[in-house]
């Protein structure tokens, strides 16, 4: 049984804890504004908004309904279309309609609810990050003119406003007055919730779930039996902390958490803006660390990165706890050196060193929302213009994330010039081992790895190289 | 006004196929498959399906009482494969279950084994093989062997444009019930509500009056749901005949992406032969259209890539054959455009080449050729209202082009590793069904006695804003609050005999059906008022805000009390009429005709920027200026021009469909076909509406616009292929679309031959 307030109602239920929140919202609760577009979290039809208390606040952030387990909103409040409408058209409601964004109506609700939520998880409104809000939202119909349109007018009901709160956004009609009371409400439904959850070891029989962002692309249908074991809550899995000069991020800490932390953005100044290519905010507002480096995909991103970082895992199973090389966790296409059992609780790297220098390049048909046809990240240290520390990663080009070594080996104690980097990268691709599938050719994924190579010291290092003898 | 249907869907009001309440006792199918491109079924066992939980039934080609047949132009479809399979995809039974999950379990336990035979995926091999689906068509102009000597230069190449997944964000789906008397009602999301009810019937063996279709909207079409809902809402009707229960057919994305025809991909040769001055004198050109395994609209379709040959341009002397090749891949289908696009990008690519091998810039050629009034089509009709010449002029004087082409050179002569390009696409797109007797469409129209308005047309809603056009029409034409105005769905029993909502032709055609049907109400209501004012005149009555006025003069009377003694009086409320576009006609034998009733014109710049280094692009700007006639509602009018350019900027780039060898579809699902998303589409797009152009042939002076607007996204391909050649300036050229990052990497980088040795 778990408990939780749908829009205004609040639901006890004790359908299975594995069916997706869509089909819930949908088939069992009747309300059928959120739509069903593809079930794999990449037409944001199914948008919604997903409120849990922290410090006795309500914060919000949007999901896929088609992704997200039920059992994952124990305790929580969810805002689907329904939730937002008033009498009234509210402003962003009409705006959508003025400003022609809207045509066929099926995309609709879930821009609808992605902007209305921009609105309830920002304080400060800026129209660029309202239009952004909507990254997880395909339209077939409007060619998206009207919708940034839509989106820019809401916005501007609140200029000059350095602050905006839920009872300005109610006072404004951007939500129903029923939300002013939901902290409350949450309060009282968290202390039915089942508190024995935690980050010791995956139970037996079990199924692991965190974000479930990769896990419900893959088998909804089956997890829907299955006993699952939900992580995305439990508070020792979470959070960014520095520790014996580290920087340690919990197993079940999400991209979006990853994205906003204070600790990276001091020491990796453009990761926020990297990790804009990873998904989209619904996605990252689920997806989990954890879950990118086991899912074991070749062309994670955040594996990607880390590996870069030359991060260690930290695994538990509640009776043992041990350590291992990211680069060393990959043992061939979706093999992992992982007991059954294990969880990953964390995952460190050391802190950025003095004269460092970080790159992460992606390359997808799409820039945003999509997959690399390859990824690549370098971290890279010099001292008195000699590279002392180099890693350098490598996704989509091999079964698993790789780990150039021997690009690493050849670059160590060189220093930076031209006719390093272009050997640099003729070594990269002869590290790989690239196979021609939807996202490009073998050909394209070994040039273009080879271009990524050259864009790391472009990025990093314009003034020492000259651009002309390299491309 | 606002838009009503806008309203309901901000709220997420508006009922699609699957939002709908359904009747007690509802079964889910789901559609098991070929996984094979060619061969015979050697064994169909379903008995393990049966034994599954919940699976009450497989229905496959045995369970049809009348014919297995859904072709429409041609009768080559079946509903179910019974012998042989024709492509990955092809249907071969309906599992019937109590829910969804039952039913995919039913088709996963299904054991079927195939014989392979031969397949073809390529269409110019289907042609040398023999494999066309109706002998090749040619449209000519002139004399192209004499023109040939004229040119002082001829120029040749090959073009390939690829296929396009449709994307509606609504799938495919239909559910049907058993109704009394042996009938059968279908609730289908479907362009075509007729072809559902003709081809139900057909396949039930029973006559079309007992198949009722109700549409209420779609969640996008763009052609895609204007032969290929008929299948599935035909499974359901079949089902739902078979076992009495009503049966929902809903198709997973991914089904629905695997088993439905895409836009044409075309290969295609083109000869183009000018003079210095930059005047083409002579173009030649075949067009291998890949038509997948069934006839379905291709030989339509291919039609209109004829009529389109020549784009906005004026050729003396043209020789343009199609081919429609049979290949055994779903079978390709209407898409936005129509066949149209396939031809413009052939044109405008041609262009280009020649431009390239003058060393002139394109728009030199294109302006020299664009359309004059009265200038002669290959296929015979002669331009009217012709503003080919001024959109053209007026786009590159409000966007002053010189000067964009000047900061575009200053920026690529500062940049090394981004350039930028820019691109004019102008378009010319004829309007009507080439298929002439199509050109019909019928209205009724009910007024109730409380004053309210209900509206039946043959017109689907699926996002273009038609239901909002003729809501609009309605209102105005009885000068009533449009509150009172009702669109209804779209329905076999209320409106017979439909031709689809395509061709960019369902405000025009089932505008004027409204008017007309409305005008047969107001004539009686007229003579009505006339009564009730004691007045002798009827002609002298008009209605003004719901106010009667008498010879100019405003009376007691108003719409409400009017319609309630017109009711009283006994006189009908109701009225239905019938609209057909006069003066059209086409003979197909000679390939001449005046197939449309009018044309639509426009020119787009559009401008690209290229990072050189990794080889991905943004489309920058699209500025437009276009014909809209006088626009029945502007906001609905830019929109679609809005969404239209991105869809076509979609199919120039980042939208590429991809098989396997074995032609499994490859891009099966929106991870891997990428169409635009809000970052990817233009930041900024401009839309001007050309002042002052009444369309005489449209209703209330205004001009269709579904899909021309599509066609301005080829811009995009030449805008970023002149951002490669200022990167590479000694760059072959490759004409093939779409230009996605990997084809921009690979013909920036071709000079790298260690780097594609290694990993062969
Ligand atoms: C639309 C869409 C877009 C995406 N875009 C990107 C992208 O741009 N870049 C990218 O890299 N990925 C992308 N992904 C993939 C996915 O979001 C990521 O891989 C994500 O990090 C997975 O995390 P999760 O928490 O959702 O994993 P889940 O689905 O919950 O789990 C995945 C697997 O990991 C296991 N697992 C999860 N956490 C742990 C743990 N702490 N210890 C042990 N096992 C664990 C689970 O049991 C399961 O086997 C995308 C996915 C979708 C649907
Ligand atoms: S249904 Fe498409 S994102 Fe959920
Ligand atoms: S309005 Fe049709 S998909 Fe957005």
């Amino acid at each position: 049984m778990i408990n939780f307030i749908l829009n205004n109602k609040t639901i006890s239920t004790d359908s299975p804890l594995g069916i997706t929140l869509l089909d819930f919202i949908r088939k069992e609760e009747h309300l059928t504004g959120t739509k069903e577009g593809c079930r794999e979290g990449d037409c944001g039809a199914c948008t919604i908004l997903i409120g849990d208390l922290i410090d006795n606040k309500v914060k919000y952030k949007s999901a896929n309904s088609c992704l997200m387990p039920l059992g994952d909103v124990d305790g929580k409040h969810v805002v689907t279309i329904e939730g937002i409408n008033q009498d009234e058209l509210t402003p962003v409601q009409e705006a959508l309609v003025d400003e022609g964004g809207t045509q066929c109506g099926f995309c609709t609700p879930g821009f609808v609810v992605s902007l209305t939520g921009y609105f309830l998880t920002h304080e400060a409104i800026n129209p660029i990050e309202a239009i952004d809000s909507m990254n997880g939202n395909i339209c077939r119909c409007t060619g998206y003119a009207g919708i940034k349109r839509a989106a820019i007018k809401s916005t501007s009901l609140f200029n000059g406003l350095k602050r905006i709160s839920t009872e300005d956004l109610v006072n404004k009609k951007f939500l129903p007055d029923y939300f002013l009371e939901i902290p409350k409400r949450l309060i009282e439904l968290q202390k039915l919730r089942d508190k024995s959850k935690s980050g010791n070891g995956l139970p037996d029989k079990r199924v692991l779930v965190s974000g479930g962002t990769d896990l419900y692309v893959q088998k909804w249908e089956s997890l829907i039996d299955e006993d699952l074991f939900f992580i995305s809550d439990v508070n020792e899995l979470k959070g960014i902390s520095i520790e014996d000069n580290r920087i340690k991020i919990g197993g079940a800490t999400t991209v979006s958490e990853i994205e906003n932390s204070p600790i990276l953005q001091q020491y990796f100044p453009n990761l926020k803006n990297d990790l804009r290519l990873f998904g989209s905010i619904p996605i990252r507002n689920r997806a989990t660390i954890g879950g990118n480096i086991v899912n074991a995909s070749p062309i994670g991103d955040l594996t990607n990165i880390l590996l870069a970082l030359n991060s260690t895992l930290h695994l538990t199973n509640g009776k043992s706890k041990r350590e291992i090389f990211l680069k060393d966790f990959y043992k061939g296409y979706k093999t992992l050196d992982k007991l059954e059992d294990e969880i990953i609780a964390a995952v460190s790297f050391r802190i950025p060193r003095e004269n460092s220098f970080f790159n992460f390049e992606k390359v997808s048909k799409r820039t945003y929302l999509d997959i690399a046809s390859v990824n690549s990240s370098m971290y890279l240290e010099l001292s008195d213009g000699i590279i002392v520390e180099v890693h350098i990663s490598a996704g989509g080009v091999a079964p698993i994330p790789l780990y150039l070594a021997r690009t690493r080996e050849f670059l160590l104690n060189k220093n930076i010039s031209d006719e390093v980097i272009s050997d640099a990268a003729e070594i990269a691709t002869s590290e790989i081992s690239p196979i021609s599938d939807a996202r490009g050719s073998a050909e394209y994924k070994t040039l273009l790895l080879r271009q990524l190579i050259l864009a790391h010291f472009i990025k990093l290092f314009p003034e020492l190289i000259d651009i002309g003898e390299l491309v | 006004m606002k838009n009503f249907d806008a309203i309901k869907h901000v709220r997420g009001e508006s009922q699609f196929v699957d939002d709908i309440l359904v009747p007690q006792g509802l079964l889910y199918g789901y559609v098991f498959y070929s996984t094979i491109a060619h061969g015979k079924i050697k064994k169909l066992d379903y008995s393990n399906a049966l034994k599954i939980d919940g699976v009450i039934d497989v229905i496959t080609a045995k369970d049809i009482p009348g014919e297995n047949q859904i072709g429409g132009i041609i009768q080559d479809e079946n509903l179910f494969a019974e012998e042989t399979v024709h492509f990955v995809g092809h249907p071969i039974a309906l599992v019937v279950a109590e829910n969804q999950l039952q039913a995919h379990a039913g088709a996963r336990a299904i054991e079927c084994g195939f014989e392979k035979l031969p397949a073809i995926f390529d269409p110019r091999e289907a042609f040398e093989k023999g494999e066309v689906i109706v002998p090749p068509r040619i449209f000519s102009l002139g004399d192209v062997n004499k023109a040939w000597k004229e040119c002082d230069y001829i120029v040749e190449g090959k073009v390939e444009s690829g296929g396009q997944e449709h994307l509606y964000l609504e799938v495919q789906g239909s559910f049907a019930y058993p109704t009394e008397g042996n009938g059968i009602k279908i609730i289908s999301a479907t362009q075509n509500p007729t072809a559902v009810q003709r081809t139900s019937a057909r396949v039930l063996g029973i006559p079309m009056h007992k198949v009722e279709v109700d549409v209420v909207r779609l969640g996008g079409g763009f052609g895609g749901k204007e032969d290929q809902a008929t299948a599935w809402a035909v499974m359901t009707a079949l089902a739902a005949k078979k076992l009495n229960r009503p049966i929902k057919l809903i198709l997973p994305r991914q089904e629905d992406i695997r088993l439905t025809g895409k836009r044409h991909s075309y290969s295609s040769d083109f000869k183009i032969g000018l003079k210095s001055s930059g005047k083409i004198i002579s173009y030649e050109v075949t067009f291998y259209q890949n038509g997948g395994a069934a006839a379905d609209l291709s030989p339509a379709i291919l039609e209109r890539t004829l009529f389109h040959t020549t784009n906005s341009y004026y050729i003396p002397n043209v020789r343009a054959t199609g081919i429609s090749c049979r290949t055994n891949l779903p079978s390709n289908t209407a898409f936005r455009g129509f066949g149209g696009p396939q031809a413009m990008f052939v044109m405008e690519s041609a262009i280009y080449k020649a431009a390239q091998v003058m060393g002139v810039d394109p728009s030199f050629i294109q302006k020299k050729n664009l359309l004059k009034e009265g200038d002669e089509f290959p296929y015979g009709q002669k331009t009217k209202n012709c503003r080919a010449v001024r959109c053209y002029e007026e786009v590159e004087s409000r966007y002053r082009i010189s000067e964009i082409k000047k900061s575009i050179d200053e920026f690529n002569q500062t940049n090394r590793l981004y350039k930028k390009g820019v691109a004019l696409m102008p378009v010319c797109f004829g309007i009507s069904f080439t298929t002439t007797f199509l050109n019909q469409a019928s209205a009724l129209v009910h007024v109730y006695t409380d004053g309210s308005v209900s509206i039946s047309t043959a017109a689907v809603e699926m996002g273009q804003g038609v239901n909002m056009k003729l809501h609009h029409i309605a209102a105005k034409m009885f000068s009533i609050d449009p509150k009172r105005v009702k669109i209804d769905t779209t329905n076999t029993s209320r409106v017979a005999n439909t031709s689809p909502t395509a061709a960019s032709k369902g405000a025009d055609l089932n505008g004027y059906a409204t008017i007309d049907a409305c005008e047969i109400i107001l004539k009686r209501l007229k003579k009505v008022a006339a009564d009730e004012l004691k007045k002798e005149d009827p002609s002298k009555i008009e209605i003004k805000n719901e106010i009667i006025f008498y010879d100019g003069n405003k009376t007691e009377l108003i719409w409400q009390k009017l319609i309630n003694a017109a009711y009283l009086k006994r006189v009908s409320l109701s009225a239905q009429a019938h609209h057909a576009t006069p003066n059209i006609y086409f003979d197909r034998e000679k390939s001449k005709g005046e197939p449309f009733a009018y044309h639509v014109y426009g020119t787009a710049i559009v401008e690209a920027t290229l990072d050189c280094l990794r080889g991905t692009y943004t489309i920058d700007s699209v500025k437009v200026v276009h014909d809209f006639g006088e626009s029945l509602f502007p906001i609905i009018d830019k929109g679609q021009a809005e969404g239209g350019i991105v869809q076509g900027i979609g199919w120039m780039t980042c939208e590429e469909v991809m098989h396997d060898k074995e032609g499994k579809l490859l891009t099966d699902a929106l991870s891997t076909y990428k169409v635009p998303d809000i970052h990817f589409a233009p930041k900024d797009i401009q839309i001007n509406f050309l002042e002052d152009v009444p369309n005489p042939y449209g209703p209330f002076k205004s001009k269709a616009i579904g899909e021309p607007p599509f066609m301005y996204g080829i811009g995009a391909f030449f805008a970023i292929m002149n951002a490669m050649r200022s990167f590479r300036p000694k760059m072959e050229i490759e004409l093939k679309a779409p230009l996605t990052p990997e084809r921009v990497l690979l013909s920036l980088y071709s000079e790298i031959p260690e780097l594609t040795l290694q990993n062969k």
